[in-house]
């Protein structure tokens, strides 16, 4: 636009801030030395000194900023901050992330003899608690599932202090917090204490492609009486109860409450949000993938069946070699290096977006066969696009919202955050009878957009 | 037909908007200074905020223009020839119309203070005031606001955004008097007040004075007090941009005057949005609108007009929301500072200052419901538009309170709350609540 808008340098942070910031450095700094030290003892008390830092620094940065401040919406600056605004923090971050992820699949698993690569000392450093909750020495698998809680733990902190003002936001992120914390995290490791299956009961095929796959199935099937019980609630929650739960609150009651990888993007992505790309070109991509992306999970998950039902003659090792590489692409690339290793860069949801295909199939059934929507009210909307800047899912809100129209997308994922975010108060999510579920308000007349296509 | 829209605020788009839909073959022009495509003026204190940038604040993506047939050229029309059908713009070029638009907006308002001119010393309405905001307030340490009305609350939140000291001066006794009755206007003030906001009540601007190099170092107010600043925002509202109009023989006044048509004093000349002056507004309405929404509906209600369905305007029953740093601000139908004695109104307020809602209704029975201000919580448009469409009596109304709760969900519920003060304050009706929120007891009422 015209005038070039120069941005002035930002305003100095308190120096408590500053120190509490500093905590989280120190505890990265830790987490190397953690990684660096061969010794498990002294490697040890690196790791829990780093967790003790980051969460002391986390948590007093999130109180120090945000409580000093009267509840509220508080965005001040966000698209001025080098790390929430595609700046060079943002992409050292993201390096980080990605390096991460990457070490992890790649270059850290076990060589038969106890040595887990390149995160090795770190992983042996969680042994003593490894075995105090699953009764076995930690793995790489375990390493990531603890990072990922407190991930979700400590950044949950940070975002209820952030969004105390709303309850629909505190609640919300409390839900997270316990199902990654309990579902996610003790629970599997509770299970493989008593000698059972390691199960994620907040995880369900599509998105746990493999819990309807029939060697998952047969496993858990010769485990016992919990094995069997497993199976029955993952057929149960992918078939019956995901459809029913969305018909009456949309999406939202798994994506932004129970999933794990929702609960990450909704605590250690909530920074990002606003990074999402908001243009029809985005939106052209989530179509072409993601629905695509749901034929083949579900195409490979019949095929298993049938070459299974026939006795493991119709496909040879076609199947499973399938298996390992939507494993690959899709399991892991995907939702792993790129879609959590890209938060700081391309917005906090890319995986949802534009891979996920259980969000895919709670998409169809949002858009079809549910009774949520967002309502708009009347004529209120000012088109300021804050509802659409915090759309974590890339939805252009004030697209509907400036021409009164209820906002009913198969992809979202109902964080409630353009509600929350809008300074007129003109969105709510709502569950409703589905008759005049499209209807607009009376109050303004439709115009000749074209959205989409 | 060639229609030339001058001015691509919300006024000139909506109408080009609704003239693609009612007529797709005609040829729309849009001529526009301030910026090449389309932007929300009221987004303005959100990219100074960092909030957004200036690319989030367009309501359409750039390729909606070309796709929708809809030309822009960007340029300032110097000149209007409505005898020639042609405008002349500061590129040298001239354009024909068939029709014309003015759309025109509104500029700045200031009063010949002493020292307005002294650099640092500002309004804010348009792209170039909020590039000279962001320059001039850098690294400054504190900035005066004159004028206690919602633009004056805005600026005022955005010098505190960057830890800026603000001193709001404002004329009367309490924040936006004209508007906002005494209890409204304190819970206001109980936000400026959490927000270190310094406001100076019964204060008026006396001068502007500068330092050696032309730049204000503070200002003296009328009781001759100086309050040193490095920055000086003018909030003291907006007169329509006349300045093409002028250029032409269309009849103006404070603004352009339009019939209830929006057709100026000129055939084929027409006027909407903040730049229009109704010659006979309907009673109870004012003659000039300066409003995001009543722009929007009087560029569609132009717009039929302009493709052969004369259309009156009407804006129905009034509204408007704001908000003021936390508190959120919404009201419908008539909800004066001042009832006159036909009016009476009841006032609720939550205990810790977070919510109130009042409600204006005739004194004589059976009291129907004539308007509402709603702080701290929200309120169904649809639901307050019927109430007050059909005069529902307020009796009614209290008792359905939970059908017009649009609260996100799980926010704490007033309506018990709100009903137990009705009783206690007009005693006589004991309403009883029958109606909690949600959107099924809406449908199903
Ligand atoms: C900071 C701010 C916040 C606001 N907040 C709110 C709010 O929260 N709610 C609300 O209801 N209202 C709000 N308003 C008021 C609202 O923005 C206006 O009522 C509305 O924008 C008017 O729209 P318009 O299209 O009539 O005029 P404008 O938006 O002013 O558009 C007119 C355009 O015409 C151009 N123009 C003028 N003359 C010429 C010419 N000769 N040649 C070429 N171009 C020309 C101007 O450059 C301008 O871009 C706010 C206003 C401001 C300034
Ligand atoms: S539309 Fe609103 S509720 Fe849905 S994902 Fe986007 S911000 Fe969240
Ligand atoms: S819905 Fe609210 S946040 Fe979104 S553009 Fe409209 S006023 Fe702004």
């Amino acid at each position: 636009m015209t005038p070039a808008f120069a941005a002035p340098p930002l305003p100095a942070a308190p120096a408590a801030e500053k120190l509490a910031l500093a905590g989280v450095a120190a505890g990265l700094l830790a987490l190397l030395l953690a990684l660096a030290d061969a010794d498990p003892t002294r490697g040890q008390w690196w790791l829990y000194g780093a967790l003790a830092l980051l969460t002391g620094g986390t948590l007093a940065w999130s109180g120090l900023h945000y409580g000093r401040r009267p509840a509220g919406v508080q965005q001040h600056n966000l698209w001025r901050r080098a790390s929430t605004s595609r700046g060079a923090v943002a992409w050292v971050t993201s390096l980080v992330l990605t390096g991460f992820y990457v070490v992890l699949y790649w270059f850290s698993g076990n060589d038969g003899h106890g040595h887990f690569g390149v995160l090795n000392n770190l992983v042996h450093a969680l042994d003593a608690f490894s075995r105090a909750l699953r009764a076995r020495p930690a793995d790489q698998w375990f390493l990531y599932g603890t990072f990922y809680t407190l991930a979700v733990l400590l950044m949950g902190g940070r975002a209820l202090w952030k969004y105390r003002h709303s309850r629909y936001q505190v609640i919300r992120t409390v839900s997270v917090m316990f199902f990654q914390l309990g579902f996610a995290f003790l629970l599997p490791g509770v299970l493989q204490f008593f000698q059972q299956p390691e199960f994620y009961f907040n995880y369900f095929w599509p998105l746990k492609y493999d819990y309807l796959f029939p060697g998952t199935v047969t496993s858990l099937l010769q485990s016992g009486g919990l094995g069997v019980f497993m199976v029955f609630w993952g057929a149960v929650m992918s078939l019956l109860a995901t459809p029913v739960l969305t018909y009456f609150f949309g999406k939202r009651w798994y994506c932004s409450w129970v999933c794990g990888c929702g609960g990450l993007a909704e605590t250690a992505g909530d920074p990002y949000r606003q990074l999402s790309d908001k243009s029809r070109a985005a939106w052209r991509w989530e179509v072409r993938l993601i629905y695509p992306i749901l034929a083949i999970i579900v195409a490979l998950t019949a095929l298993l069946w049938a070459h299974f039902a026939t006795g493991n003659t119709l496909l040879g090792e076609a199947g499973n070699v399938g298996a390992k590489w939507y494993g690959f692409a899709i399991g892991s690339v995907f939702s792993g290096v790129i879609g959590v290793g890209f938060y700081p860069i391309l917005g906090n949801r890319v995986w949802c977006r534009f891979g996920c295909p259980m969000a895919a199939y709670l998409g169809l059934l949002q858009k079809h066969f549910s009774r949520f929507r967002i309502s708009t009210n009347g004529g209120q909307c000012i088109s300021c696009g804050n509802c659409s800047n915090v759309c974590e899912m890339g939805i252009d809100v004030k697209q509907y919202a400036q021409r009164g129209e209820p906002i009913i997308r198969a992809s979202c994922v109902g964080c409630g955050l353009c509600s929350t975010a809008c300074p007129r108060g003109v969105l709510n999510l709502e569950n409703g009878p589905r008759t005049g579920r499209y209807q607009a308000s009376p109050l303004i007349h439709a115009d000749s957009l074209r959205i989409l296509g | 037909m060639h229609l030339v829209i001058v001015g691509n605020g919300i006024t000139g788009v909506s109408c080009a908007l609704a003239v693609r839909r009612l007529r797709p073959d005609a040829r729309i022009t849009l001529v526009s200074a301030e910026s090449a495509h389309h932007y929300s003026r009221t987004a303005l204190m959100y990219v100074y905020m960092g909030h957004l940038r200036l690319s989030d604040i367009k309501p359409y993506e750039d390729w909606f223009w070309d796709e929708n047939r809809l030309g822009l050229v960007h340029a300032t029309a110097t000149a209007l020839n409505t005898r020639e059908n042609r405008l002349t713009l500061d590129n040298g070029t001239t354009l024909a119309y068939d029709q014309l638009l003015l759309a025109t907006g509104s500029q700045s308002t200031r009063y010949g203070w002493p020292g307005q001119h002294l650099a640092g010393v500002q309004s804010l309405y348009g792209l170039p005031d909020l590039a000279a905001m962001a320059r001039d307030t850098h690294a400054i340490t504190r900035g005066v606001v004159v004028g206690g009305g919602l633009i004056g609350a805005e600026l005022a939140e955005m010098l505190h955004s960057r830890g800026i000291e603000a001193v709001v001066l404002v004329r009367d006794a309490r924040y936006w008097a004209s508007v906002l009755p005494p209890e409204e206007a304190n819970l206001v003030d109980a936000q400026f007040e959490a927000n270190q906001i310094q406001v100076r009540y019964r204060t008026e601007l006396g001068e502007i004075l500068g330092d050696a190099q032309g730049r204000v170092r503070a200002v003296r107010t009328t009781a001759g007090e100086e309050i040193p600043c490095q920055w000086v925002g003018l909030a003291t509202g907006v007169a329509p941009n006349l300045a093409l109009a002028n250029t032409a023989d269309v009849e103006t006044d404070r603004g352009i005057l339009v019939d209830e048509y929006l057709r100026t004093s000129v055939p084929n000349v027409y006027a909407a949005g903040d730049c229009a002056q109704h010659r006979r507004p309907a009673a109870g309405e004012v003659a000039i609108e300066q409003l995001w929404y009543t722009g929007r509906m009087q560029g569609e209600t132009v717009a039929h007009t302009l493709c052969g369905q004369p259309t009156p305007y009407r804006r129905g029953v009034w509204f408007n929301s704001a908000k003021f740093f936390n508190l959120e601000y919404q009201t419908y139908g008539q909800a004066p500072a001042q009832p006159g004695a036909e009016l009476s109104s009841f006032y609720w307020e939550h205990p810790a200052g977070r919510a109130a809602l009042r409600i204006y209704f005739r004194a004589a029975s059976p009291q129907a419901v004539v308007g509402f201000n709603a702080l701290g919580l929200r309120l169904r448009q649809a639901v307050c538009e019927a109430w007050i469409r059909q005069r529902a009596p307020v009796a009614t109304v209290l008792a359905q309170l939970g059908a017009a709760n649009f609260d996100p969900e799980f926010f704490p519920q007033h309506e018990q709350a709100i009903v137990a003060a009705f009783n206690r304050q007009f005693p006589e009706q004991r309403v009883v609540l029958r109606q909690r929120k949600g959107l099924l007891a809406r449908l199903t009422s």
